[in-house]
């Protein structure tokens, strides 16, 4: 019997003091140790999300792309969300991915180029240096069991190079001529190798805006999570330009000839 | 026991406005053997003259590796020079894992500067007894810095400190102009010049008591320098090149015989030479 009126109706540990032969002052505590423990929970899904980042090398540097919703679950909750973001003078990134976790990147790398411009010695952060910046928070924080949700594209150009890579909420990085997050992976990504590998060199802004546009079309047409609204970002060596908000021109006459979905009767 | 009042504690100014206690920390830095630095547009040198305790101990290490584009050369307490180059390598390898970037040489040499400072300012510590001369290279090109323990560091294009390195500086303001441009045998030349005129009276530089610490491409001495030119310490038989390469200070006739003007004319008076060898010959706990 506990005699003590305060630990009634708590879980009690028998295996210690069962008698409750402790002083009120020394009482062991065999309730929750902290009133957080319980409570402390980490990111097992992203919630508010957007979808595929695109982009490509081409002859004055790279180009990328990404549509401007962040959905909620399937509901298409905010269509007027940036997704691509400067960093610096050299660089851009795009996120995929819970775009809550995207947001405080965006603020730790505002705050990584504040320091980098303070220090005023002449040398700056380009693509490469953020993406390896990004690579360890990203890795870091899953070793924490605690990722930042996002699948993320860096490109940049600096001192006359071309950067492009990727990284996600493990720490994977890759890099690649052309390179797509999110569904567009597996839609958008066969399409760009197809119009830009081997021709880096070659394509002009045009030709790159072209081949990135008709890649949006096919994932707005293919993809459940986009909006027919998005912006493209090109780096050169003159600097990072984001655009305004574009429309997709998209054609749905063939969608009454679809038979076996929807509301048709025959 | 005090040579003045306000010498007990680091942190409180004189009347004068002086902190007494780094101005001794800088003195310390006098009493360590000479090292001199050089720069021009394509490499930093650094030359030191090292010191053995004896006839039977070896030569107390003077330069530092602190990664592949930085190198150190000290002058003061070597125990010091430790704690500050192992905190620079700390630096350079965070820089190099966080951003894969080489830190650049100027936020490294500030960082020591910084820490320095600090001492000079908080109740219950010391400054650091030590001095060096940092060389690196980075997107900005070559570099040489001075760091020194009052937390000051600036930027040179030749530099001396250590026991006697006021001769060396005499030289080096007489010669810097030429350097910008000069090969990288031609500035290690004069680094050996100048460092010559730090030696005592009969005493001179040999490849056992002499450091070459260089960044930037290879020099014709050298032998399996990668491309980027990294920081590399020659010592013993690799110097002796560059020793030959020196112009005798001694007598007129070599002067005369053909001696390019810009390091002939140099020779320091004996009787400074004299009286600052009486003074540090013994001094044993510096580098």
């Amino acid at each position: 019997m506990d005699h003590f009126p305060t630990n009634w109706g708590r879980p009690r540990n028998d295996a210690y003091d069962p008698y409750g032969t402790y002083p009120i002052a020394h009482r062991p505590n065999n309730g929750p140790k902290d009133a957080f423990a319980d409570a402390v929970q980490r990111t097992q899904q992203p919630i508010v999300t957007g979808t595929s980042v695109l982009a490509i090398k081409y002859k004055d540097g790279i180009m990328m792309a990404a549509d401007n919703l962040a959905s909620y679950g399937s509901l298409a909750r905010f269509k007027d969300i940036q997704r691509l973001q400067p960093v610096g003078a050299h660089t851009v990134i795009g996120a995929g991915g819970d775009m809550s976790d995207f947001q405080y990147i965006q603020l730790m790398l505002d705050e990584l180029i504040i320091d980098e411009f303070s220090a005023q010695d002449g040398h700056t952060l380009g693509p490469a240096e953020v993406h390896e910046y990004l690579a360890q928070v990203m890795y870091a924080r899953r070793s924490k069991m605690n990722p930042l949700w996002n699948s993320i594209l860096v490109g940049g150009v600096k001192d006359g190079k071309r950067f492009l890579a990727y990284v996600d909420l493990l720490g994977t990085t890759y890099s690649a001529s052309t390179l797509a997050t999110g569904y567009g992976a597996y839609i958008a990504q066969p399409l760009l190798r197809t119009a830009v590998e081997g021709k880096e060199d070659i394509l002009t802004e045009e030709e790159a805006y072209k081949i990135l546009e008709q890649s949006m079309r096919v994932l707005y047409y293919r993809d459940a999570r986009t909006i027919d609204k998005y912006q493209v970002a090109t780096v050169t060596e003159k600097g990072v330009y984001i655009s305004e908000s574009r429309r997709l021109d998209t054609n749905w006459s063939f969608a009454e000839g679809i038979r076996g979905y929807g509301a048709q009767t025959q | 026991m005090f040579r003045n009042t306000y010498d007990s504690d680091n942190t409180v100014f004189s009347p004068q406005g002086r902190l007494h206690q780094v101005e001794y920390a800088l003195e310390a830095v006098k009493q360590g053997s000479a090292a001199v630095g050089l720069r021009s547009k394509t490499h930093s040198v650094l030359l030191a003259l090292k010191r053995s305790t004896g006839e039977l101990a070896s030569y107390q290490q003077k330069m530092f590796r602190i990664d592949d584009h930085v190198g150190i050369a000290i002058a003061g307490l070597t125990s010091d020079a430790r704690v500050l180059s192992n905190f620079m390598r700390q630096q350079a390898m965070s820089s190099k894992m966080v951003f894969n970037r080489p830190v650049p040489v100027n936020r490294l040499v500030s960082a020591i500067a910084d820490k320095a400072q600090v001492n000079t300012q908080e109740y219950g510590r010391r400054p650091y007894g030590v001095g060096f001369l940092v060389i690196g290279q980075d997107t900005t090109g070559p570099h040489l810095y001075e760091f020194s323990p009052s937390g000051n560091s600036y930027e040179y294009y030749a530099m001396s400190i250590g026991a006697r390195s006021q001769s060396a500086k005499t030289y080096l303001e007489k010669h810097y102009q030429s350097f910008e441009d000069a090969s990288v045998e031609d500035l290690i030349r004069h680094g050996l010049h100048a460092l010559r005129e730090t030696l005592q009276q009969d005493k001179e530089l040999t490849t056992n008591n002499t450091s070459i610490g260089l960044v930037g491409p290879a020099s014709v001495h050298e032998k399996a320098v990668p491309p980027t030119g990294s920081f590399r310490i020659l010592e013993g038989e690799a110097i002796q090149p560059f020793l030959d390469s020196m112009i005798a200070k001694e007598g007129p006739a070599a002067a005369q015989a053909g001696v390019p003007p810009a390091t002939a004319a140099t020779t320091v008076q004996p009787a400074e030479a004299a009286a600052g060898a009486a003074g540090d010959e013994d001094v044993q706990m510096t580098g």
